[in-house]
C-alpha cells in the first residue's frame, strides 16, 4: 500500500505529515522523493546503511568516426547536443539520456557512458522505520530518473509513505502516480488555496485517490471551506497552529511524539485512508466483474 | 567578413534585439559588399537551450562576429569555442545597419 504527500507549494508542512504518518504505522516504509531538498531524515533521524550512485547514460563520441553529419543532433528532442562542425558540444544537464542519438548515429560514433546523477541512501529509524531517500546533484535538469530510482524501495508487502517533491510539476507527477492514496497538505492561507487548486488538478488527472490536510488550520479563512464544500473534496484532518508543538517541532521533535492528541489523530487519519483504498479497490474488482460479465 | 547581428526584423532597417537566444532574427551580413540573409531563428519558441541553439545556427553559417544586446552565459561559452568574437551592449533603439557601422568604424580607428 502507497500513501504519496505532496502539496502544491513547498513550506506547508508537507514532510512533517509525512514522517508523522510513517511513525504511527508499525513497520512503514519512508521513500523521501523530494530529491531536490530531501528533509524527511531531519524529522525521522535514520541510521544510514548505504549510499549508492544513482547514474544517467550519457552519449560521448568517438572523433576518429564523427565526420559530424549533424544526425545526432537532428534527432536529440531535447536540443542537448550542438555541433560545432570540429566538436560535437553536450550539454549534459539537457539529455534525458533517450539513446536516440547512438541509436541513429550513421557512423556508430556514439557509445552510451553512465554518470552519476544523484545519490540514493538507505536507512533504518531508532523504531523501525525503513529510510530511503534520494539527494539530486546541483545542476540537473531533471530528477525524474533518480526519483524512479527511489521509489522503486517501494515494498508492496508494507505501508509506503512516500514524501513527494512540492509544486506540480513532472517530478511530483512521477512521484504520485500510482500511488493507492494521495494527501494533500495546505494550509489556511489564499496562496495555499490557490497551489491546492492546481495540486487537485493534477491529482485528478492521474487519476490517484486523494484527501486533504489543513496545517495551520484557521477556521476564519472560509473562501478554502466554501472551496472544499461546493467540490465535495473531504478534509482528513485540521491541525490548528499550536504554540507548544511549533516550539517542539524547531528542536526537531514531531508533533506525533510531542501530543497525544494528535497522535491519535493521525493513527485514525492512517485508519480512514485505509478503509478508502479497501473500498476503492473493491470498487474497482466490481466493476472489472460487470465488464467480464 | 560575416557579422551577425540579432535583429528584431529580416531587414538592415529593423531595429537590434537586445535578446540572443530569443531574437526573432540573425541578420549575417558580409560587411565587403554589406549583402546580407535573413535567418529567423527557431530558438524563439524553443523551451531548452535556446541560446546554445541559436549559437549553433550563427556558428554553421559561418559568421565570425556577433553583435548583440546581451547574451547568456551558456550562449557565450559555444560561441567562443568556435571562436566567434561577441560585441554586446547594443541597444533595441538601434538600427542594424546603423549598430554595423558603428561597429565597423570602432574597428577601423
Ligand atoms: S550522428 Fe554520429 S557522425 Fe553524425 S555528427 Fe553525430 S556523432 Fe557525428
Ligand atoms: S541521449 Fe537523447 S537526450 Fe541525450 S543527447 Fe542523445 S538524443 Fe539527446
Amino acid at each position: 500500500m502507497t500513501i504519496s504527500v505532496a502539496s502544491g507549494k513547498g513550506g506547508t508542512g508537507k514532510t512533517t505529515v509525512a514522517a508523522s504518518l510513517a511513525s504511527v504505522i508499525p513497520q512503514s516504509v519512508y521513500i523521501d522523493c523530494d530529491v531536490e531538498e530531501p528533509n524527511g531524515h531531519l524529522m525521522l533521524q535514520p541510521k544510514f546503511t548505504l549510499e549508492e550512485s544513482v547514474n544517467k547514460l550519457l552519449p560521448e563520441i568517438d572523433y576518429n568516426k564523427c565526420d559530424f553529419c549533424g544526425k545526432c543532433i537532428e534527432v536529440c528532442e531535447f536540443n542537448a547536443l550542438i555541433n560545432l562542425k570540429f566538436e560535437i558540444l553536450l550539454f549534459a544537464e539537457m539529455c534525458h539520456s533517450c539513446g536516440a542519438c547512438e541509436y541513429f548515429c550513421p557512423q556508430n560514433a556514439i557509445t552510451e557512458i553512465p554518470k552519476e546523477l544523484g545519490k540514493l541512501r538507505s536507512g533504518i529509524t531508532e523504531n523501525g522505520i525503513k529510510f530511503y531517500d534520494g539527494l539530486l546533484n546541483i545542476g540537473e535538469a531533471t530528477a525524474v530518473p533518480l526519483i524512479r530510482k527511489v521509489k522503486a524501495k517501494i515494498d508492496n508487502e508494507k505501508i509506503n509513505i512516500i514524501d513527494s517533491p512540492p509544486g506540480t510539476s513532472c517530478s511530483m507527477v512521477e512521484t504520485v502516480k500510482n500511488s493507492d492514496f494521495c494527501l494533500l497538505v495546505t494550509e489556511s492561507t489564499p496562496f495555499g488555496l490557490n497551489d491546492l487548486k492546481l495540486a487537485i488538478d493534477v491529482v485528478k488527472n492521474i487519476n490517484v485517490p486523494f484527501g486533504v490536510v489543513i496545517n495551520k488550520y484557521d477556521e476564519t479563512f472560509e473562501e478554502m471551506e466554501n472551496y472544499l464544500t461546493e467540490n465535495q473534496i473531504e478534509v482528513m484532518l485540521r491541525i490548528p497552529f499550536d504554540r507548544k508543538i511549533a516550539e517542539a517541532y524547531s528542536n526537531g521533535i514531531l508533533p506525533v511524539n510531542n501530543s497525544d492528541k494528535i497522535r491519535r489523530e493521525f493513527i485514525g487519519l492512517i485508519a480512514t485512508i485505509k478503509k478508502k483504498i479497501k473500498s476503492n479497490v473493491t470498487q474497482m474488482t466490481q466493476k472489472k466483474q460487470i465488464f467480464a460479465d | 567578413m560575416k557579422i551577425a547581428v540579432t535583429s528584431t526584423g529580416g531587414s538592415l532597417d529593423a531595429l537590434v534585439s537586445e535578446k540572443f537566444g530569443r531574437c526573432q532574427y540573425f541578420l549575417i551580413v558580409d560587411s565587403d559588399t554589406m549583402k546580407f540573409e535573413a535567418v529567423s531563428n527557431l530558438g524563439e519558441q524553443m523551451q531548452n537551450n535556446a541560446g546554445p541553439k541559436a549559437a549553433e545556427l550563427i556558428i554553421n553559417k559561418g559568421a565570425e562576429v556577433l553583435l548583440s544586446g546581451h547574451v547568456g552565459d551558456k550562449a557565450e561559452n559555444t560561441l567562443r569555442k568556435a571562436g566567434i568574437k561577441i560585441v554586446n551592449g547594443f541597444t533595441g533603439n538601434e538600427k542594424v545597419k546603423d549598430a554595423l557601422n558603428n561597429y565597423l568604424k570602432t574597428k577601423e580607428n
